[in-house]
């Protein structure tokens, strides 16, 4: 097993200096996925205030067991990513490869499971377009609940797509021991990034699936 | 010593580091991708003013005689598209930014320079979409993109339009993400944050507004282009959706824009009233702090903008207040400035009669914001063409003052060459007389009650149009003149030295043009900022 | 043009006092404006280089002096809150005996009705002295009501209503714009409102009656619409009882409670089920695309003044 090769990039001073600076980068990167995701909400919850019946109504043709499901994957590879970490800071290169195999498995077990949801949708003609129909009260509104729950599970899935293609990016560089006690900043970071994207889903999640549940329609 | 042997014993710069295209699209040097900026904000400040150009010559007359209403209507979008978001906001932090904040601190580059050029790249693909927009027939939404017009009923290339507005937002997320971590992360030892120069902390702050308020227009534009191209409701109000709610996410970033078109250029301001005045800015905390509270404040004042837009009474009377609290930071500003000069040693080079027109300029403009802030005023002079006189002062009497203001200051850095003062002095005087001219009879225009974005209007008007298409004539070739003597002076120009204008900062101690990683050693920085004592100044 | 302070007519009773603090605030920027170049003007050229090594002398601040210029701008500026609150509550209030018209603006023109029923389009001829309220809505995009001789102006939305209320204080013709950009004849959808002296407009208005140029009366559009198939007046077993309805809070199927105002009564007609009243089922057919704003407009009013007991 090499030993993990340090690199100093030219414009900094320090390795400290230079890891401290992708951390705050990459928090500061967070922020900003923060404000993208809460305008969304923001106008999710505005529109549910409003047009409530419509949203319940849309919010129960959710399934919950899958979303329930993968609400589980994704805490698992939370779990398994923060080991990843954990390894690399110790520079244990076969943890940190196998740990990172397995948070992308169980990213695309998620990506998998959402695929399944989709399919649903498309087969019910809950599509928001010209294709949407829906036979119950409010219809406008119904399909309103559905153009942003595409909208926010589909920005939501493309940041697990994203994520998922850094894992496939960091994984020979893993193998190949690059990452150690001296450098292991890029997978801290992308660990930041990962817990992010399943923080995002452990909001949507409530929001979409599980408020209103018990309200008849 | 000959020419030739200087020319070969001169260490190696930044621009004659490297020759050839790679060298310039594959760079990760601060410094080139800034000149990579500046060669691209200009292409659309090019552009926007051309538009700006039949804007004016359209309104020389009554009637809608030069163009028709569509296409009136695209002009004036694009004109707004292309000058707000592919110059007001990148300008100066791209270009004088980029260039200058790694060196302020006393780094050898950003943070992440690859990040950096991957910014401009983002820059370029928006600025692609924009212009195949623009191309292929044009939009004619207004800047604003309000629905349901843009989502619905308009004929136009909206969705292009506003995937490029998305996608070159990302080129600001990356640009501010850069200067905050490089500023947190890299400063020279010695440089506390108490003794960072008041363009660092006014780009610290305009930092903080790109990074928190680009994303909301990022999901605007995306929920736009959605129900546009997929014809889908989300602000359709047939579909239960709510127009109104699109304004609130619109305004939410686009309040805040203006303080990134402005902070940056009140920072450029700083600088130049200490280097002409050769002494510390007066109350530099207080500027330092206000650069903050503007930029924290401007978030809260959104629904200024949306006064008459049938919302309640009480939320108005919330946004105007907290509107004339915004306003304050940047009236200490003023009067620091104006501090400074006392007891000054007060020089009116080319880049100082800018920051004086600035000065003059933006007060006039921030105070008639004001005026639009006030409720009962507000009703009246809402949508016409007093708020379009109010916005160009503080755009380009504010913003574009001190984009030329600084760019004439650090021109000798950038390029290692003078350019001559006359002209230069000539064009700044042009632009001012010509500025007020454009604008200062659209205020009159506004309280009588042309409405904004007309293509035709009662002829009782036509006059203060002609004065104001008058001054626009005079403005562009206030424009045009520096085009002519910059390029010019990076060939026939005195070659600056190290610090032609005998001022303090870290930038005026290395070399013009500066080296690759833009100093010998590290400084370490021992002093406030803007320090000045006499036998020190060395001008060269 | 006007007068050489270009303000346009005062045309309302409320126009003056927006001229006051107009020309107030103008007095006072032009104050501040004036002296901060002279300021700046006086200071440089006092404190000009003499020598090219000279330096400015070091003055480190002044906190007194910070909060003297931050403390006197804000006790001006929040004067001005005050005073332009105070004008916008006003703007925002019609008085209770304003006398009701109707506006809906479309691509490209606005299309007006007086409380009798006479419609115009593009012009309005009201009585001087009189309090008139507009209720307007949109029947395609955002559009806005602008009488600079009035100093009024208000949004007009698809879906919903919002109003705009002004009393004409002198006879004359006053113009009329649409203040919100709309597409391509935005500056061209216009017109006029003519102010005429009471007994002028009184003649103007019975001579308009005398045409068909008239909406259909509420009772009418009831009947036509069938309304009382299911909102009967002697019995809610169908549907809720309308009479007594307005400004009442009504408790919805989902628990929320809401109050029924003119944009809940529209909504009702338009987008039936997206409020259900508690107790009943989501079974009202939408009027949307069938009937006009006009037509909406006088049923919300009719529904308005429905009293309890009918």
């Amino acid at each position: 097993m090499a030993s993990p090769q340090p690199l100093l990039a030219h414009h900094f001073d320090t390795l400290d200096q230079q890891r401290e600076s992708a951390s705050l980068g990459m928090w500061v990167f967070l922020i900003t996925e923060v404000m993208f995701f809460g305008g969304l909400f923001i106008a999710y919850i505005v529109y549910r205030t409003r047009s409530h019946a419509g949203f319940v109504a849309g919010s129960h043709e959710l399934n919950v067991m899958l979303g329930a499901i993968n609400t589980v994957v994704l805490i698992c590879s939370s779990l398994t990513m923060a080991i990843a970490v954990r390894a690399s800071q110790l520079g244990d290169r076969r943890t940190l490869v196998r740990f990172l195999v397995l948070t992308a498995i169980l990213g695309l077990t998620f990506l998998g499971i959402k695929a399944v949801e989709y399919q649903e949708k498309f087969a019910h003609h809950l599509v928001p377009g010209p294709h949407f129909a829906w036979h119950g009260t409010t219809p406008g509104t119904v399909q309103l609940f559905f153009s942003l729950y595409f909208v926010m599970t589909g920005l939501h899935a493309l940041h697990m797509i994203v994520g998922i293609g850094l894992i496939a990016w960091l994984l020979p560089r893993s193998m190949r021991g690059r990452y150690g006690p001296d450098y292991h900043h890029p997978i801290e970071c992308f660990g930041l990034y990962w817990h992010f994207v399943d923080i995002v889903w452990i909001f949507l999640f409530p929001l979409l699936y599980l408020l209103g549940r018990s309200e008849h329609v | 010593m000959s020419t030739t042997e200087r020319a070969v014993a001169e260490p190696p710069n930044y621009l004659s580091a490297d020759y050839g295209v790679k060298s310039w699209l594959l760079t990760t040097d601060h410094k080139r991708i800034a000149i990579l900026y500046l060669v691209a904000v200009t292409v659309f400040f090019v552009i926007g003013g051309i538009f700006a150009v039949l804007i004016r010559l359209e309104l020389l007359t009554p009637q809608g005689d030069l163009m028709q209403s569509d296409t009136y209507n695209r002009v004036f979008t694009m004109h707004g598209v292309a000058m707000i978001f592919f110059f007001l906001i990148p300008s100066i932090p791209a270009v004088l930014g980029n260039f200058m904040v790694p060196i302020m601190v006393g780094a050898r580059d950003l943070a992440f320079p690859k990040v950096n050029l991957a910014s401009w790249y983002v820059f370029v693909l928006g600025g692609a979409f924009t212009l195949y927009a623009m191309i292929a027939g044009g939009v004619d939404t207004g800047w604003t993109f309000y629905t349901p017009f843009s989502t619905t009923f308009s004929n136009t290339h909206v969705v292009a339009t506003g995937l490029g507005v998305f996608i070159v937002g990302f080129a600001s997320i990356m640009t501010g993400l850069n200067f905050i971590v490089t500023i947190h992360r890299m400063r020279a030892p010695g440089l506390t944050w108490f003794r960072l120069p008041l363009f660092l902390w006014a780009h610290y702050a305009t930092s903080l507004v790109m990074i928190l308020g680009t994303p909301v227009i990022a999901i605007t534009t995306l929920l736009l282009a959605v129900e546009r191209g997929f014809k889908i409701g989300i602000f359709d109000p047939a579909l239960g959706g709510d127009p109104v709610l699109f304004q609130h996410l619109f305004w939410f970033y686009s309040h805040p824009a203006v303080y990134i078109m402005v902070l940056p250029a009140m920072g450029v301001i700083s600088e130049l009233v200490a280097a002409f005045s050769r002494k510390a800015i007066f109350g530099y905390k207080f500027v330092a702090g206000a650069s903050v509270a503007i930029a924290i404040l401007g978030f809260l004042v959104w629904g200024h903008h949306m006064f008459v837009s049938g919302q309640s009474v009480y939320a108005a009377t919330i946004f105007s207040v907290l509107s004339m609290l915004v306003a304050v930071p940047s009236a200490v500003k003023i009067f620091n400035w104006a501090a400074t000069l006392y007891k000054g040693s007060v020089s009116f080079d080319t880049p100082m009669l800018y920051a004086l027109g600035f000065i003059g300029l933006f007060t006039i403009g921030g105070l008639t914001g004001v005026m639009l802030a006030t409720l009962g005023l507000d009703v009246h002079v809402h949508d016409t063409y007093f708020v379009v006189a109010h916005f160009h002062y503080v755009m380009v009497g504010g913003t574009i003052m001190g984009y030329l203001g600084g760019l004439h200051y650090w021109w000798p850095k950038i390029s290692g060459r003078m350019y001559p003062k006359f002209w230069s002095k000539l064009a700044a005087l042009i632009i001012f007389v010509g500025f007020n001219l454009t604008f200062f009879p659209q205020f009159l225009l506004g309280y009588m009650g042309m409405p904004r974005r007309y293509h035709v209007y009662p002829e009782e008007w036509q006059v203060l149009h002609v004065l104001s298409s008058a001054g626009a004539s005079i403005l562009g070739v206030g424009y045009i003149i520096p085009v002519f003597y910059l390029i010019w002076s990076m060939r026939y120009g005195p070659r600056a030295g190290d610090n032609p204008w005998g001022a303090a900062g870290l930038e005026w101690q290395t070399s013009s043009p500066p080296p690759t990683h833009n100093f010998v050693t590290t400084p370490v920085v021992t002093t406030e900022p803007y320090e000045y004592k006499a036998e020190e100044v060395t001008v060269g | 043009m006007g007068n050489w302070l270009f303000l346009p007519p005062q045309g309302s009773t409320v126009a003056a006092e927006v001229d006051a603090l107009y020309l107030a605030l103008v007095a006072i920027s032009a104050f501040f404006a004036v002296l901060i170049a002279v300021l700046v003007i006086f200071l440089g050229v006092r404190y000009r280089r003499q020598s090219d090594d000279q330096v400015g002398v070091h003055i480190h601040g002044s906190t007194p002096l910070e909060i003297l210029w931050s403390a006197v701008p804000l006790a001006i500026m929040l004067a001005s809150f005050v005073w332009g609150a105070m004008v916008f509550f006003k703007l925002s209030r019609p008085p209770a005996h304003a006398v009701e018209y109707f506006a809906v603006g479309k691509q490209w023109m606005w299309k007006f009705q007086h409380p009798d029923g006479t419609r115009e389009i593009n012009i309005l001829h009201v009585p001087v002295g009189q309090a008139i309220k507009v209720t307007m809505t949109s029947e395609d995009v955002i559009h806005d009501l602008f009488v600079p001789g009035f100093r009024v102006k208000m949004d007009v939305l698809p879906g919903r209503y919002t109003t705009v209320w002004f009393e004409a204080k002198r006879a004359g013709k006053y113009h009329l714009f649409c203040a919100e950009y709309c597409g391509a004849e935005h500056s061209r959808m216009g017109g006029w409102i003519i102010v005429q002296e009471p007994h002028d407009y009184e003649r103007w208005l019975a001579g308009e009656r005398g045409t068909d140029n008239r909406l259909a009366g509420p009772e009418d559009l009831y009947k036509r619409y069938a309304c009382e198939s299911c909102h009967r007046f002697d019995s809610t077993a169908r549907a809720p009882q309308l009479a007594g309805l307005f400004g009442r809070e009504v408790r919805l199927k989902d628990g929320q409670t809401v109050t029924a105002d003119e944009n809940y009564i529209l909504e009702s007609i338009l987008q039936p089920n997206e409020k259900v009243v508690s107790g009943y089922q989501p079974i009202m057919p939408t009027f949307q695309g069938q009937m006009s704003q006009e037509e909406a407009h006088s049923l919300v009013r009719y529904i308005r003044g429905l009293e309890a007991g009918k």
